[in-house]
């Protein structure tokens, strides 16, 4: 072989190889390496691609349960939700990306997620989508975001499947490292289940779908490096997306997993060819050799290092059983789909390339994968102030006008409806959607079934930076909160674990406790992790987000009829509080000092935002947690309750606000709530506590209710009832909130829409 | 009563209709390819939604060449039962099997919600089970459906009765609020002369049980089984 480039180690550094790895190239080869094959090796050990800092934590997450089909590894996790049907589902980053070229960038993510899930054969039913932006005030910010959004619509709709849900945070954090979480779920028979394995030497390789262009050259070694500002040079390293192509690939796909005749496929996403290619061998402990000139290309005068990272979209890798090639390769025809067969499967467990029949490079699949390069990189606890400030409490005497602060707070697009966004998502095709976007947790029906999957997708930056166990088992809990408030019991998650750089000891110790918080709050919930995804060096100019996990639960409902919704739906209903109704803490009084030294007039933006920021993370109990979601459930299941509600964000005050809310034809309605004076008012209200749901029932079902709690030794509170058009809340023998539902409504659905120019 | 559901390449709601037909109304379905020469003795013929050929150029403009159009065209010209759904509607409009044009959405935005519409004319196979007046809640999902015609063309229409169904508040009032779109004279579908033809932009197999929070599109689908089996 032909050296045609000198290796420097300038081109290390391009290539994001230390030294020591380099080392390690030549001691596997048994030589150095050419570019092409340097290339391959950067990408494959990538941080994006080989999990290197990642992997000795993420070891310590449940994986196994009753349910799991696949645990992490393959292209998605795979549960059993019985009746002969699994699921497929995961979430992943594209964070980046989305940075550099906000409607490709998001596009694309879509795109991948996608094909995540159907090359293991299932059709996507489901996606969803947890985004992060910085304020709403900045024009950059909104650019971004309108950009992400239209994005994620722009390929879902295409492509046909529902996006059924997620969540949207606004954070000054994000302002230069937004971040885009993108989730899907699909659907299929538990005997019908494809891998990503080459098995079978001889078996044809078959390279299906788009031609391979010179674009996303280096895309998963641009998201294992911070942004400086030279990030805009870096968009040609953003991919196109075409979701019309991803469309027919899908069916085709399908339709020739049908025949019989596909042993193994997997997507080519990250690094591409590259990755598909000695991943697949690398699995079924086989070799794959390919010829390049084979390869469909879109440019001319491609060099094979350009062809072997090019990560152009649309595009799979399946391994055929041999003699029946034709059987496939008519499907892709049909389809109008470039499927071409550019190699096969070998014994020697090598990955050779060829260009035109001389070798361009040559490595064994298990030094780019499972032997890729682990890091056991240093922690240490962060020093200074990582917990928020607080304001000294001078105004202490003064009385709070909380009836002002709520509409205020409603308006914070952190609490503020995210309809503006939902409605561009097309929510409904596949017509399964039974929860409309809005609710606690995103609901679809399994046709044929009776059942229904629940699907909640939550992080919290803001707790885990100050506390990333408790955070972390925060974020779990309220997931699971979601489903259980829906009707669902969680069956397992899939996570996407955001942050800044690993080679910096605080983060890697931050990543390290979200795992054990995570892996802790998982196991206490009986939900195994199933497989996700991490992205590091979410930093720009040093300055990093702050450390977020984002959990994407999975539940079933069974039967269908049970799922709830989290809306007033009656007059004269009864309203109750499952869980602790406030507790007198450190937390607590935080929540008071900080509303007291608030000051609403001299704050003209968000002030919910302003305020939350300087509040330390509550506390959780996972056994009180596990008892509130079970007495939930246990009632749903009796069908003894009319709606339940996660209390979380802007406390009980904003969830009781939430719940008087029209919901598609209900109209909205008021409540009459009074609460028991003798605590701190302002924690009643607006504290953040963790295991709390709101419920409403009929007031025959109060005693029933009543007793599941008792015998789950979970706190029962009757708040009030369903009542007229005012939501007014009393403290004691105080009103202390009496606001007309229909306005508070208005300043919570328009206030996102109203900071954009096209109303419509 | 066989119905037929035409695939394009980037149709996607081709399984939505085939389950509705086939699982709630329990009438035998079958899925026609584009590059079919005949429709496979259907008697009625669905054209859905999606996203024919990506809406790479305007939405539906080469769906329209698949030389199954062409069997459309002349089931069509013999009385046959056409309903086009969303990007269905719009490949029949660049057909030319209904008048006018789709503009983009008025707020430049993909646009999914249930809307309300008015049932305008009872009087075709496709609304004969609803009342004239009668307001439907049924789901929108779509970046074109702003429809828009000349003068003469929208007078034709009103004058003949084509307007079938209008975007309308709850109540049944055609306000300009009401209309999500800025679709001419709210029209959310219309017909064509000899109404056996229909495009709608409303879908109405996105409404047609009750765990999807509506049935009322239905009775689009039994109107023309029961104007089937009169025939």
């Amino acid at each position: 072989m032909i050296t045609e480039i000198q290796i420097t180690p300038e081109i290390l550094s391009q290539h994001n190889l230390s030294e020591e790895e380099y080392f390690r190239i030549v001691k596997v080869l048994g030589r150095q390496p050419n570019f092409t094959e340097l290339g391959i090796f950067s990408v494959m050990w990538s941080e994006h691609c080989s999990y290197k800092s990642s992997k000795v934590h993420l070891k310590r997450l449940p994986t196994r349960g009753p349910h799991v089909i696949q645990g992490p590894g393959e292209n998605a996790g795979i549960i059993d939700i019985g009746d002969g049907y699994a699921i497929a589902f995961k979430i992943e980053s594209h964070n980046h990306p989305s940075f550099i070229e906000p409607y490709q960038g998001a596009a694309t993510g879509v795109g991948g997620i996608l094909r995540d899930i159907f090359t293991m054969g299932a059709r996507p039913v489901a996606a969803l989508n947890s985004l992060r932006f910085g304020p709403l005030e900045k024009a950059e910010n909104r650019n971004i975001m309108e950009g992400v959004v239209a994005g994620i619509a722009g390929y879902g709709n295409c492509f046909g499947v529902p996006t059924v849900g997620g969540e949207v945070v606004f954070e000054e954090c994000y302002s230069q490292n937004p971040l885009v979480n993108a989730f899907a779920l699909g659907l299929f028979k538990k005997d019908q289940i494809f891998y990503g394995k080459a098995t079978g030497v001889g078996n044809p390789v078959i390279y299906v779908g788009a031609k391979t262009g010179r674009d996303g050259i280096h895309g998963a070694t641009m998201a294992s490096a911070e942004f400086d500002e030279e990030s805009e040079s870096k968009r040609p390293n953003v991919q196109v997306g075409d979701p019309f192509l991803e469309k027919l690939l899908l069916e085709a796909c399908l339709e020739a997993m049908k025949t019989g005749a596909i042993v193994g496929i997997q997507d080519m996403g990250a690094a591409g060819l590259t990755c598909s290619t000695c991943e697949m061998g690398g699995r079924a402990a086989t070799g794959i050799e390919i010829d390049l000139q084979f390869v469909p290309q879109r440019e001319t005068g491609m060099t094979p290092y350009e062809i072997m990272l090019s990560e152009s979209q649309e595009r799979m890798l399946l391994v055929a059983e041999q003699g029946r090639e034709e059987e496939v390769l008519r499907i892709f025809r049909k389809w109008e789909i470039d499927a071409v067969r550019i190699g096969r499967v070998t014994a020697d467990g090598l990955l050779r390339v060829k260009d035109r029949g001389v070798v361009v490079a040559e490595i064994p699949n298990r030094a780019l994968t499972e032997e890729a390069p682990i890091y056991y990189r240093p922690m240490e606890e962060p020093q200074g102030s990582i917990r928020p400030l607080r304001l000294p409490s001078s105004a202490r005497a003064d009385k709070l006008d909380f009836d002002s602060l709520l509409p205020r707070f409603l308006a914070s697009p952190n609490l503020a409806s995210k309809e503006w966004i939902y409605r561009q998502y097309d929510h409904m095709v596949r017509t399964n959607t039974v929860q409309l976007p809005g609710g606690d947790a995103a609901v679809i029906r399994v046709k044929g079934t009776g059942k229904a999957i629940a699907i909640s997708l939550d992080g919290n930056g803001r707790y885990c930076r100050q506390d990333p166990h408790l955070g972390a088992q925060i974020a779990v809990a309220e997931a699971c909160r979601n489903l259980v408030c829906s009707g669902a019991q969680p069956l397992a998650a899939t996570n996407c674990l955001n942050f800044g750089n690993p080679q910096k000891p605080e983060i890697m110790w931050q990543f390290s406790r979200v795992i054990d918080g995570m892996a802790e709050a998982c196991r206490a919930f009986g939900t195994p992790v199933t497989g996700g995804n991490v992205s590091f060096y979410n930093e720009t100019l040093g300055e990093g987000i702050y450390p977020t996990p984002v959990i994407g639960m999975v539940g079933l409902i069974e039967p269908v009829s049970q799922t709830t919704g989290s809306r007033f739906m009656k007059e004269g209903d009864a309203v109750v509080l499952l869980g602790p109704l406030s507790l007198e803490d450190e937390y607590s009084k935080a929540v008071s000092e900080t509303l007291h030294a608030l000051r609403p007039s001299e704050i003209s933006g968000d002030l919910y935002s302003n305020w939350v920021n300087q509040l330390p993370c509550p506390s959780l109990s996972l056994n009180i947690e596990r008892q509130v979601q079970r007495s939930c459930l246990q009632a749903i299941r009796l069908a003894l309750l009319v709606s339940a509600h996660d209390c979380s964000d802007g406390g009980l005050a904003v969830a009781l606000a939430e719940m008087c809310f029209s919901h598609y034809k209900k109209p909205s309605v008021g409540a009459d709530i009074s609460l028991p004076a003798g605590i701190s008012v302002e924690s009643l209200l607006f504290g953040e506590f963790p295991s709390r749901i709101i419920a409403t029932l009929e007031p025959d079902n109060l005693g029933a209710v009543k007793k599941i709690a008792e015998e789950n030794s979970v706190d029962f509170l009757q708040l009030g009832y369903v009542s007229g058009s005012h939501l007014r809340i009393r403290v004691g023998d105080e009103v202390v909130i009496h606001q007309p539902a229909t306005s508070l409504e208005d300043l919570w659905r328009n206030s996102i829409g109203g900071r954009f120019k096209i109303a419509l | 009563m066989k119905f037929g559901v035409i695939i394009f390449p980037g149709s996607n709601c081709e399984h939505d209709v085939y389950h509705m037909i086939g699982k709630v109304l329990h009438q035998p379905v079958e899925f026609i390819w584009h590059q079919s020469r005949d429709l496979a003795s259907c008697e009625a013929v669905v054209v859905p939604g999606g996203f024919s050929y990506g809406d790479y150029l305007r939405t539906g403009a080469i769906a329209r060449f698949s030389p199954v159009m062409e069997c459309v065209q002349k089931f069509a010209a013999t009385g046959g039962l056409v309903l086009g759904i969303c990007n269905g509607f719009q490949i029949l409009l660049e057909a030319g099997l209904l008048p006018g044009a789709m503009l983009k959405n008025r707020g430049l935005k993909y646009v999914c919600q249930h809307v309300s519409i008015r049932v305008e004319s009872s009087s075709t196979p496709f609304t004969s089970a609803l009342q004239t007046g009668q307001v439907l809640s049924i789901p929108i999902g779509h970046m074109e459906g702003n429809y828009f015609c000349d003068d003469h063309t929208l007078w034709e229409l009103e004058a003949n009765q084509q307007i079938i169904f209008r975007y309308c508040t709850p109540d049944g009032q055609t306000t300009e609020a009401a209309n999500p779109n800025g679709s001419l004279s709210n029209i959310a579908g219309i017909c064509n002369r000899s109404r056996n033809v229909l495009g709608m932009m409303p879908h109405p197999e996105r409404a047609s049980e009750p765990i999807l929070n509506s049935s009322d599109g239905l009775m689009i689908f039994e109107s023309m089984v029961n104007a089937l089996v009169h025939s």
